[in-house]
């Protein structure tokens, strides 16, 4: 469910290479991931994914929770996608627009994705750098902590709080932000271990700059490289997560929809033959997870130029 | 090597307590439960409640009671919504076909995954290599919940050729949709992770001593670089463990083959919080397991890792 | 007939930046029993040289020319093919003893099995043959430490174990490729007396390839010096130390630190190693050379040879410096 954490950790080692050899990371990986056509193709795919979520309401004809009643019942042949009726994307068995609700759950499958990787990697990489910072015993209690968590089936425990404190976008954020911190608060904490005896951190420390500012100011900026490309690779992860919870009906609710939940919904009436109900939601949610993971590895074989 | 088991179960047994000690808190607190009586329960089934738990003791006595009859029973107490079943016998049902079927996906995604890694490997560039790593990029985006109804779509839908649901204690017919849709995404993990470990032991010193023995490439390849590659494929096997049983909900749901998947989703939208815990636990307790055996095989192929 | 024969071989690498020529026409040969020393800096193809003739190039490298190992054509050896001479009748070491051994296997498992694999032999009879090679090369107590992993023996000893493994079949050439650089000084000096007694013991030809000038001495019969992928020099070991007729090796010699002369400062050559990918026209070291002609830069210096030595410089013999 998670991105390969040994992937992802030799980032890491290439960048405290780069840096060796005195040569600018950044410019050098910007070089290399613009060579990779399929990141490349990936990214504009993003970009127009993202403008269909941001502007594709202006273009459509109808609210997302509009029902055209005269449609129910007729679906199979009033409510197919046609450009005269103005439901690019057909209608759904409630009647309403199918490209308003594509629009809207591509924005909140996308917004959902982002935002829970943001929160798991800043959550995991503070949790992480201040753990390998630290060491000693209180890295090992921090460390068995995230061990025990880890074996926790989240998935389960997720929606057993979904079911008692009610579904809501905010438990589910909670829900996925408590789950994928984990694997970054491990990356992190073996990458401040080798950090913290660079000469830059020990010049810090024995000239009494406070532990939090030398967490802030030397390690989390030298763990970048790393972050980005874990938290690329997170967001598609993110968003099959959601899917997955939506998809149950115990996600995003109604009126408001997510990919996961048109998936659902249209997973039960393509056996009707109303099969742009699956169609376009699908196409959304693959293009989208296709480009991060694309974009995700370029990211990495540029940050990390190993021939794979 | 039994010290070192011994000192995994160590931590194993906590983690569980916490697990058991989170879910019953988490229920306790739940508002609407049957704990705080907001919604009024079938007389039967609030007797068999007061029976096992007491309702009117304190919190802490009720977990205890909890705790004490899962760890020396393996008794999770009575359905909160049937009265005349426990949650024992909700298991006893649901659980053989969720193990039926996740054993053979596992089956399937560990050996496709793991041949078509190291053939893609071995053949860098090559069509096969392409092919695999198209696959496997491929079937990544294809979640169970993805792959399920475009299965049902063709094979059944279209072709005809399989049964559209049901269980039919095992029949192979009804046993081959649930184990692609569940292993098509791991199997394409392991693929992955199975040819990028291969490709990094190939191009160690130590294969390269291999080769300047005279070994034949078979040799080489199964006596030298195995068990290395291995070691990454090892370790996603216990993520990979939980998120078959996790899928064991949306295979339950497309194809109704009643395994435990299916009392979850039930049962959580019914509120039977009993029967969710009773799952939540025993899955918990099943990756706990895992994870420990993933260890043990970890440390018997890693010479370098004390016991 | 010569042991190992190379004639005008060439190595280049097909790279994402380019072609890489690696090896650039290297003409050579080895007799039975001799030893020679391949003395350059790094990236001056002496190991790729190696690497060529035991078929182990990296995949994306392609070798020309001429190698004869016995008479046989090595270059146009399929895989299967060099698996049959392989340790059996070549064998090589590596420079670094510490990742060129198999973690995940014991000690006897990785020796037993070029011996059942050559000579099949029962595993118990390769493993007695085995321990009988480590006590050869002096490990302690190696019958209770063959069924060890690598990881608990030293940088020396793993070294040791390398070189017994390679003198499994008896092989008729050792290749070691820069076996003590990874090592410290003393262990140095104990695993050169090892190659030595090796070559004494069992009359190895032995290929010697290092950047170290000081092991060279009193080990090696021949020595050939490589820059930029050819030869620039080559001769009887105490001719060469005692004659430089290159300059590149003179300033070889003189950046050797010695115990004999009271010398204040080592001398070190100026300039970069060349950039494989853009070799300049004349002669590789011209860039670097204090006693440039006016032809180095654009003509390439043929070898050429002199009695017992061969050399490739436009300089006249006598006036090396």
């Amino acid at each position: 469910m998670f991105p390969n954490r040994a992937a992802v950790e030799s980032v890491g080692e290439a960048a405290q290479l780069a840096e060796v050899k005195g040569r600018s990371l950044w410019a050098d990986a910007r070089t290399r991931f613009f060579r990779n056509k399929a990141a490349v193709a990936s990214l504009i795919m993003l970009g127009l994914v993202a403008a269909f979520a941001l502007f594709g309401g202006f273009i459509a004809q109808y609210e997302t929770d509009f029902v055209n009643f005269s449609l129910i019942g007729s679906n199979a042949y009033l409510g197919v996608p046609s450009l005269e009726t103005g439901h690019y994307f057909g209608t759904d068995s409630n009647g309403r627009d199918l490209f308003a609700r594509t629009v809207q759950g591509t924005g909140i499958s996308l917004m959902v994705g982002i935002v829970g990787a943001l929160v798991a990697v800043i959550v995991g990489t503070l949790y992480g750098a201040t753990a390998g910072y630290y060491g000693g015993r209180i890295d090992g209690l921090m460390m068995r902590i995230v061990d025990v968590l880890m074996s926790i089936p989240f998935m389960f425990v997720l929606i057993l709080m979904l079911v008692i404190f009610g579904r809501s976008i905010f438990m589910l954020f909670l829900g996925i932000g408590l789950i994928s911190w984990l694997d970054m608060a491990r990356i992190a904490r073996g990458q401040t271990l080798t950090i913290k005896n660079k000469e830059f951190v020990e010049v810090a420390v024995a000239t009494g700059v406070r532990p939090i500012k030398i967490i802030l100011r030397h390690i989390v900026p030298n763990l970048l490289g790393i972050v980005i490309v874990y938290a690329t690779l997170l967001v598609p992860n993110m968003i099959i997560f959601e899917s997955f919870i939506s998809f149950l009906g115990l996600g995003v609710q109604e009126p408001a929809t997510s990919l996961g939940a048109l998936i659902n919904e249209g997973s039960r009436t393509m056996q009707f033959g109303y099969h742009w109900q699956i169609a376009f939601p699908l196409f959304f949610f693959v293009v989208t997870i296709f480009a991060f993971f694309f974009v995700g590895d370029g990211l990495r074989d540029a940050l990390d130029p190993k021939d794979r | 090597m039994l010290s070192f088991v011994i000192r995994r179960l160590a931590v194993a047994v906590p983690t569980l307590l916490i697990l058991v000690v989170l879910s019953f808190t988490l229920m306790y607190s739940a508002p609407g439960g049957p704990f705080n009586s907001e919604r009024p329960l079938p007389p039967e089934v609030l007797a068999n409640i007061e029976a096992k738990y007491g309702l009117d003791q304190p919190f802490w006595l009720q977990i205890v009671n909890y705790v004490w009859s899962v760890v020396t029973a393996f008794d999770f107490g009575p359905s909160f919504q049937y009265k005349d079943r426990t949650v024992n016998d909700v298991i006893a049902q649901g659980f053989p076909v969720t193990l039926t079927y996740g054993f053979w996906s596992f089956v399937v995604a560990v050996t496709v995954g793991v041949s078509l890694g190291v053939a893609a490997a071995i053949r860098q560039n090559s069509w096969l290599d392409y092919l695999a790593v198209g696959v496997s990029i491929g079937a990544q985006v294809l979640p169970n919940f993805v792959m399920a109804p475009i299965l049902l779509l063709i094979f059944t839908l279209w072709l005809g050729w399989l049964p559209g649901g049901g269980w039919s204690g095992g029949q192979w017919q009804y046993l081959i949709m649930p184990v692609i849709a569940l292993s098509t995404s791991y199997m394409a993990s392991i693929a992955r992770i199975t040819r990028s470990s291969m490709l990094e032991v190939l191009n160690t010193n130590f294969i390269r001593t291999a080769q300047a023995k005279g070994l034949p490439m078979r040799r080489v390849i199964w006596r030298h670089a195995m068990k290395p590659t291995m070691l990454p494929v090892l370790s996603y096997l216990g993520p990979a463990f939980v998120g078959m049983i996790t899928g064991s909900v949306v295979i339950d749901v497309f194809f109704s083959t009643g395994g435990i998947g299916q009392f979850f989703v039930n049962s959580a939208f019914n509120r039977d919080y009993s029967v969710i815990m009773g799952i939540t636990i025993l899955v918990g307790a099943l990756t706990i397991f895992f994870n420990l055996v993933v260890d043990v095989l970890y440390a018997w192929i890693d010479p370098k890792i004390r016991y | 007939m010569s042991l190992l024969e190379i004639e005008n071989l060439s190595v280049t690498f097909t790279t994402a930046d380019g072609d890489v020529n690696a090896v650039n026409g290297v003409t050579f040969n080895i007799d039975k029993g001799e030893t020679l020393a391949i003395v350059g800096e790094s990236g001056s193809g002496k190991s790729q040289t190696a690497f060529a003739a035991m078929g182990l190039l990296a995949k994306n490298g392609r070798a020309s020319g001429i190698a004869r190992f016995d008479g046989k054509d090595l270059l146009s050896m399929s895989q299967r093919e060099f698996n049959k001479i392989r340790s059996k009748d070549m064998a090589m070491i590596f420079q670094d003893p510490m990742t060129s051994l198999n973690p995940y296997l014991r000690v006897s498992d990785q020796m037993a099995e070029v011996l059942m694999l050559h000579q099949g032999i029962s595993k118990s009879k390769a493993v007695k043959e085995a321990v009988r090679l480590l006590d050869a090369v002096r490990i302690p107590d190696a019958a209770t430490r063959v069924t060890m992993y690598p990881h608990e023996f030293s940088g020396g000893m793993r070294q040791r174990i390398m070189i017994a493994m390679s003198l499994l079949c008896q092989p008729r050439l050792l290749i070691a490729d820069e076996p003590t650089t990874a090592l410290d000084v003393t262990v140095q000096a104990q695993i050169m007396q090892v190659l030595a007694d090796v070559r004494n013991d069992f009359g190895t030809a032995i290929i010697l390839i290092t950047h170290d000038l000081g092991i060279v001495a009193g080990f090696c019969d021949r020595t050939l010096v490589m820059y930029g992928g050819q030869i620039m020099e080559e001769g009887p070991t105490d001719d060469i130390f005692a004659d430089p007729t290159h300059p590149y090796t003179s300033g070889l010699l003189k950046a050797v630190p010695r115990l004999d002369k009271e010398t204040v400062t080592l001398s070190t050559i100026a300039g970069e190693p060349p950039d494989m990918s853009h070799l300049p026209p004349g002669c590789p070291f011209s860039p670097r050379c204090a006693q440039i002609l006016g032809n180095c830069r654009a003509e390439r210096p043929a070898l050429t040879t002199h009695g017992t030595r061969r050399r490739a410089c436009h300089l006249p013999l006598k006036e090396v410096a």
